[in-house]
């Protein structure tokens, strides 16, 4: 195992550094040299005030710096000074998947950078020199991968053309490594040392550069420290929630309890005498759960002054258009449903009835109904944004997943020139897909356009849980076949999922025709049937797959079980031959490289050694968002259904990792998630309204239950591709495979404490 | 006026701040402490702990007018007056504990106070103290580690590591 690695205190020279040594010994009481940003200190005790301070400092600062030391700075993606300070631009949000980290590696690794040298730095939000500026899809790594090895190629390049103008060489003659330029005859010369002179060289064509070859790679595949974990272990200000602008004020905003409900009237005038209180209002808004739902707002000087008068607010909602959704009669009427055929087919192979009819024997006949509830995010910040709306110019600190359309979102609805709104990216207390939405972002830009001061939204817990875009419920009703072979011969769901528009599905509530194992079988029918439904859905960790995977998954076992086979026999004869469905796309799954994971899950966790009585071991495998992975769990249930889930084993192969700790932690997060997931978690509705507000009713996996994990990655040849999803899926089929195995009790319904599960 | 200790400093909250605000709203909306964070303000959740007298609360539930005169630490004032980080704040980072970094003053905060009361916890020891303290990214595997490191440390056993089969695993 090879030592995390930490970088030298050496690089702390960062001004964001020397601004929080600063701040730490203001907050010990000593007093700080005085700095051209204290004076946003001055308020507090060396706390907030950091990322307004960068704002109104980084034009000034850049051009400063630019003038003062000619900064070599080839693309939008990283300078270097005379000083030997590389500065990468992380593109993208940081919402705990690690990217400042890993797209810096990316960049350093193309620059023969040594990382000690390396600072990285969130860049702007801009369309025009990043593209899209976004986390979603585990798409970060594939999307940018070209781009950044390129950024990184590029100036190298220049670099080592520099120096080879300077030695009079051959540029072929000289190499890089370890930010230097080498020649063979001996010479180097630092990238600090080189920077003005390769400013100016001409920069070369992307494209005709040479990217290394993996043999080549010096940084990847080892462990690093987040590049900003020292901010995180110290509490600075990086947060959206942490944003502090002068004069600021505080929002909540509160809506419907039924979805789209509207706000008639309410006690404004009460509200406004509540101390602290400077405004409250109601929005019309524009009727999209994405942007502005109908509500009230309450503006305060703090935050408590603002929540403690939103207890005080009475409000009068139409709900003549509100949701009237109820999780109790969605379950009655999927249940009718599932008696009859789908009303729609997605995908019909073979013939599924022929085989049904031929197989004589019952027992090689498997009928099943699963269902999941809805979940919700809950990302541990709260969703929360601050605007300042000033000169004509609408500025932004979001802690937001989606960016860019966040621009385009807040210019369309208030009417300002996309030129005119600036967003700036904060730090994501947690994404899990809740952040690509952006209603918190228009909700306060709302507000903003109407305060004259800068102002922060803060929503409550409560707010946050019952106004999320959930995880869709589903309802499968399954038919499957095995062969005298004992090889998988039909395949049948009945996928009963929703609708918002009343035409497709609902936003993660759908099924492609693809999806596995239709692929691989010769006879396989998805009908689907859809249920409306006035409940906000979106996409989280994995979506489609953290649902229908506990359903495929433990379907297959329990097929495997009809066939009297081994469960990893089973999958593997599924998989078949060794091939690409789509070669060429990273989305369409590889038979061989699904065969490989489990194969490398089955013997690291020594599948086939017997375990004691009342111990079982589950395994699943699952395809997304290009990541083959497969799961082993090993779980005992007592008489009285408590569980202990003893260890979990990942087996990955998204291609070469880039930051083993990262990629590990990932994993090790995924498992996390989905225990959560698959054991408490579960939203219900009643009359349009969220039953659950805060984590006492809806539970997190605590300490206490986390098992340990195990993770092993293989580094196959293809190009990397993201993990911040696709080791969750097979998470909760493995444990409910293992509970199975242990127990005998097949679980198709989630959470497990629905039906009478505890932890032991 | 309510007077109280904020990592070693003398600090007076003006009149104009309701006594029944929660301390962790003094502390950041007043005092420009942002490090202990809200997540749930039912003290379900963790994310706002620090010590009281040394003693870890979750200050989303604990008023202002009930900690007058008393001494607060934050994770601002966690590391040494040099600067130097606590061992569990090294511990944190070379066990490259945080993903989305949200929880993680509170739980280094609830892991302080377990050390000042037990410098060498085992696994169930650790499990129970930070029960409190929720991760939605589930970096509890690593935070167990990085307390065994630190804890190790701290008793002077040098390069520590995880001493148990459940915090395997992590970094």
């Amino acid at each position: 195992m090879s030592a995390l690695i930490t970088r030298n205190a050496s690089v702390a020279r960062g001004k964001d550094d020397a601004h929080i040594h600063a701040l730490m010994n203001h907050v010990l009481g000593e007093v700080p040299a005085m700095s051209r940003r204290s004076f946003l200190s001055l308020a507090g005790l060396g706390g907030s005030g950091l990322i307004i301070a960068f704002c109104m400092d980084d034009a000034a600062s850049a051009s400063e710096t630019k003038a003062a030391t000619n900064l070599f700075a080839p693309n939008a993606y990283l300078n270097i000074a005379p000083d030997g300070v590389i500065t990468i631009y992380s593109k993208g949000p940081e919402i705990g998947q690690g990217i400042k980290t890993a797209y810096a590696l990316i960049v350093a690794e193309e620059l023969d950078a040594n990382w000690n040298d390396v600072r990285v730095e969130q860049a702007p939000i801009d369309q025009a020199l990043y593209g899209w500026q976004g986390a979603g899809g585990s798409t970060s790594i594939p999307n940018n991968w070209d781009t950044l090895r390129q950024a990184g190629a590029v100036a190298r390049s220049m670099l080592i053309a520099a120096a080879a103008v300077k030695w009079k060489v051959d540029a072929a003659s000289c190499f890089a490594k370890d930010s230097k330029v080498h020649c063979r005859d001996g010479r180097n010369l630092s990238y600090g040392a080189l920077a003005n002179d390769a400013a100016s060289q001409t920069v070369p064509d992307a494209k005709t550069l040479k990217l290394k070859e993996r043999k080549d790679y010096s940084l990847f595949g080892k462990r690093y420290t987040g590049v900003d974990n020292v901010k995180v272990v110290t509490g600075q200000p990086l947060f959206g929630i942490d944003t502090t602008l002068p004069g600021m004020l505080y929002a909540v905003y509160q809506k419907c309890p039924a979805f789209g409900g509207v706000a008639k009237s309410a006690n404004l005038d009460d509200i406004r005498t509540l101390p602290g209180v400077k405004d409250a209002f109601i929005i019309e808004g524009n009727g999209q759960a994405t942007e502005v739902l109908s509500g009230v707002a309450i503006v305060a000087n703090s935050t408590w002054a603002a929540f403690k008068a939103k207890q005080q607010l009475q409000v009068e909602w139409d709900e003549a258009n509100a949701s009237k959704d109820s999780w109790q009669s969605f379950m009655q009427r999927a249940t009718e449903i599932a008696k009859q055929p789908g009303q729609e087919t997605i995908n019909d192979v073979g013939n599924v009835d022929d085989v049904f009819k031929r197989t004589t024997d019952s027992a090689k006949i498997v009928d099943a109904y699963y269902y999941y509830p809805f979940v919700s995010h809950a990302t541990l910040e709260p969703q929360n944004c601050a605007a300042w709306y000033h000169d004509g110019v609408m500025e932004i600190w979001a802690p937001s997943q989606n960016a860019t359309q966040a621009v385009q979102q807040v210019s369309k609805l208030l009417d300002i020139a996309p030129a005119n709104v600036r967003v700036h990216q904060t730090r994501v207390g947690g994404g899990f897909g809740r952040r690509l939405m952006n209603d918190y972002v228009c909700e306060v830009a709302t507000i903003a356009k109407r305060t004259s001061a800068p102002v922060k939204l803060t929503w409550t817990r409560e707010d946050d849980m019952t106004h999320d875009f959930y995880r869709v419920g589903g309802f499968h009703s399954l038919r499957g076949a095995v062969d005298e072979q004992g090889k998988l011969a039909a395949w049948q769901n009945h996928f009963i999922s929703f609708t918002a528009d009343g035409k497709k599905p609902i936003s993660g509530g759908d099924m492609p025709a693809g999806e596995f194992p239709a692929l691989l079988l010769s006879n396989y029918r998805l009908m689907q049937t859809l249920m409306p439904s006035g409940t906000p859905c979106g996409p989280l960790r994995a979506p489609r797959s953290n649902s229908i995977a506990f359903v495929i998954q433990s379907f297959i076992h329990e097929l495997a079980v009809a066939a009297k086979r081994d469960h990893v026999e089973f999958l593997l004869g599924i998989m078949g031959e060794p091939r690409w469905l789509k070669p060429g796309d990273i989305r369409a799954l590889n038979t061989g490289r699904a065969a490989n994971v489990i194969r490398l899950a089955a013997e690291k966790s020594e599948w086939n050694k017997p375990l004691p009585k009342g111990r079982g071991r589950g395994i699943a495998f699952h395809f997304s968002h290009a990541g083959h992975v497969a799961v082993v769990a090993e779980v005992s249930v007592s008489s009285n259904k408590q569980l202990t889930v003893h260890n979990v084993l990942v087996a990955a192969d998204v291609g070469p990792i880039i930051n083993l700790s990262g990629a590990e932690a990932q994993a090790q997060g995924a498992v996390t998630d989905g225990l959560s997931m698959m054991f408490a978690q579960q939203i219900t509705l009643s009359n349009g309204r969220v039953q659950q507000t805060n984590f006492d009713q809806y539970e997190l996996l605590r300490m206490p239950h986390a098992p340990p994990v195990k993770v092993h990655f293989i580094q196959s040849e293809y190009n990397p591709t993201g993990l911040g999803e696709p080791a969750l899926p097979p998470l909760i089929p493995a444990v409910c495979n293992a509970i199975f195995n242990a127990t005998g009790e097949r679980i198709r319904t989630l959470p497990l404490t629905k039906l009478g599960f505890k932890w032991a | 006026m309510t007077t109280l200790t904020v990592n070693g400093r003398s600090v007076t909250i003006q009149n104009d701040v309701d006594l029944s605000t929660p301390l962790l709203w003094v502390l950041r909306d007043h005092l420009g402490l942002v490090g202990a964070k809200y997540g749930c303000g039912i003290a379900q959740c963790g994310a706002c702990t620090l010590h009281l007298n040394g003693t870890p609360i979750r200050s989303c539930s604990v008023p202002l007018a009930a900690v007058a005169g008393q001494s607060v630490t934050t994770i601002e004032g966690l590391a040494a007056k040099d600067g130097k980080l606590h061992p569990l704040q090294q511990a944190w980072v070379e066990h490259d504990v945080p993903q989305c970094g949200y929880c993680q003053a509170g739980q280094i905060m609830s892991a302080a106070a377990l050390l000042k009361q037990n410098p060498k916890p085992n696994d169930a020891e650790i499990d129970n103290a930070m029960s409190g303290n929720l991760c939605r990214c589930g970096t509890y595997l690593r935070i167990r580690a990085a307390i065994h490191t630190a804890a190790d440390r701290m008793n002077g056993q040098g390069n520590g590591g995880s001493k148990s089969g459940k915090s395997g695993g992590a970094v």
